[in-house]
């Protein structure tokens, strides 16, 4: 069989009015989903470590959860029965963004986990002893050196949630793979933009991870 | 000043603390010593509530430290400690490590810390590091900056734990320096360590324990003449004939 390749359809102009919009979706819901995933993350595991049941339970629960389901399904579930729940119906952006966020913080809150662990029981009594309430050695102690050891592995989990972004295909969202399909069908072309599609996700997370590593050498602690 | 009154610990079914109590003045200066495990640590850390205990109380300033309704991190604030591997914060410059604890629990400006705690840094003798990171300073320097870092919060009285016990030798002195001439100053000092020439040089008084109970608490001179437990003689022996 011949592959008979032509990306000359392939325009400034075609790129710009197809796939651009879907490009700033994916980074946005990207962005925000990290964000949003990494702060409500830093509560769960806060939760977790609280060692008082009450909090500790649903923030197991949650996380467990969400980590034993497959982010398809979650988003499309969210997708489904948000309207069923108040009524109207959000759109397909708005409810990937909610659904990224609050997907994304299980796995988010389980490396803030690892971060907080990291700092030995010695810094939260030093913060305790010059007259630190909970929250403030938290806050200024704590967290601040969780967050700075854990880095390179919480940009590693925001270049796998840049390349699961494309999964809202599932629910129709304007995203960048969305993009590329409508080019593909109207030029007749699905093989051509695919191939293109998927060497822009390469590019970017092959130059992102590779950032990673480099920062990695460059941010940790001088002890 | 601070008053341990018949406080107990356990972890589980292991006792750490057997019905301890003593008292400190204002102006002493006490030594706790021990072998390791004997619960001098946990000790120490019971007098501002770092460790909870089960029964007794401490009662620091008139506050006491068991009570739930008492407020700790404010107690704390003003209870100077330092910890035998410093714990300074190493994200933060030298300079930041002061002015902390000042500004946002003591509610100083940005400015007024500052100069307090290059009062102390000066007094430490490390002006020069002010912008570097605890990890650039060796051992002893770090735990000179961790005694100011307690000292900027104008401590009624400093805790001590094993603050020479985590230094090469030769770095030791230059901790012990400070810590008298904080002693002369007239600061009412509880120290956990092993530094006996410490406690011959400025000590008032010098508690001895083993397995969690006190069993010796003496004046230093009575204590280094002739102590009473044939287990704080063994000790001092041991400790003294190297």
């Amino acid at each position: 069989m011949m592959l008979n390749l032509d990306f000359a359809f392939l325009t400034g102009e075609v790129l710009s009015g197809y796939v651009v919009k879907g490009f700033i979706f994916s980074i946005q819901l990207t962005l925000v989903a990290m964000l949003g995933g990494i702060i409500l993350g830093t509560l769960l595991a806060l939760m977790r470590l609280s060692g008082k049941p009450w909090l500790v339970m649903p923030a197991a629960a949650y996380v467990n959860t969400m980590r034993s389901i497959p982010l398809v399904m979650v988003i499309l579930w969210f997708f489904l029965l948000i309207p069923l729940v108040t009524g109207r119906p959000l759109g397909a952006e708005m409810s990937a963004i909610i659904t990224f966020t609050l997907f994304e913080a299980a796995y988010y809150s389980e490396i803030m986990r690892a971060g907080i662990q990291s700092v030995s029981r010695g810094q939260v009594s030093a913060g305790y002893a010059i007259g630190m309430t909970y929250s403030q050695t938290m806050r200024i102690v704590v967290l601040p050196q969780a967050f700075r050891n854990m880095l390179p592995v919480l940009l590693t989990q925001t270049i796998i949630l840049f390349q699961d972004t494309s999964l809202v295909y599932a629910i129709g969202a304007y995203d960048m793979l969305k993009g590329f399909e409508i080019v593909g069908k109207n030029f007749n072309r699905p093989v051509e933009t695919y191939l293109v599609a998927a060497l822009i996700y390469f590019i970017i997370s092959f130059s992102l991870s590779y950032l990673v590593k480099r920062l990695q050498t460059r941010i940790s602690i001088i002890r | 000043m601070i008053d341990i009154n018949n406080i107990s610990k356990w972890y589980g079914q292991f006792q750490v603390l057997k019905d301890c109590s003593t008292k400190i003045n204002k102006g002493e200066v006490v030594v706790v010593c021990g072998p390791s495990g004997s619960g001098k640590s946990t000790l120490i850390k019971c007098v501002n509530g770092l460790e909870p205990f089960q029964q007794g109380d401490v009662v620091v300033n008139g506050v006491s430290v068991g009570d739930p309704k008492t407020n700790l991190p404010k107690l704390r604030s003003h209870v100077g400690m330092v910890f035998q591997h410093f714990e300074l914060f190493p994200h933060m410059t030298i300079t930041d490590n002061l002015v902390i604890g000042q500004t946002r629990v003591l509610g100083r400006s940005r400015e007024e810390a500052q100069e307090r705690g290059v009062k102390l840094l000066d007094r430490v003798g490390l002006i020069s590091q002010a912008a570097k990171f605890p990890g650039q300073l060796s051992g002893g320097q770090q735990q000179r900056v961790a005694i100011a870092r307690a000292l900027a919060m104008d401590p009624i009285c400093m805790l001590f734990d094993e603050p020479t016990s985590a230094l090469d030798p030769e770095m030791i002195n230059e901790v012990l320096d400070v810590m008298v001439e904080l002693a002369t100053e007239g600061m009412t000092m509880m120290v956990v360590t092993h530094e006996m020439g410490f406690a011959r040089k400025v000590a008032h008084r010098v508690i001895f324990m083993d397995q969690g109970s006190i069993v010796e608490d003496a004046t230093k001179d009575e204590f280094f003449g002739t102590p009473r437990s044939e287990r704080a003689q063994l000790f001092l022996s041991k400790i003294l004939s190297h």
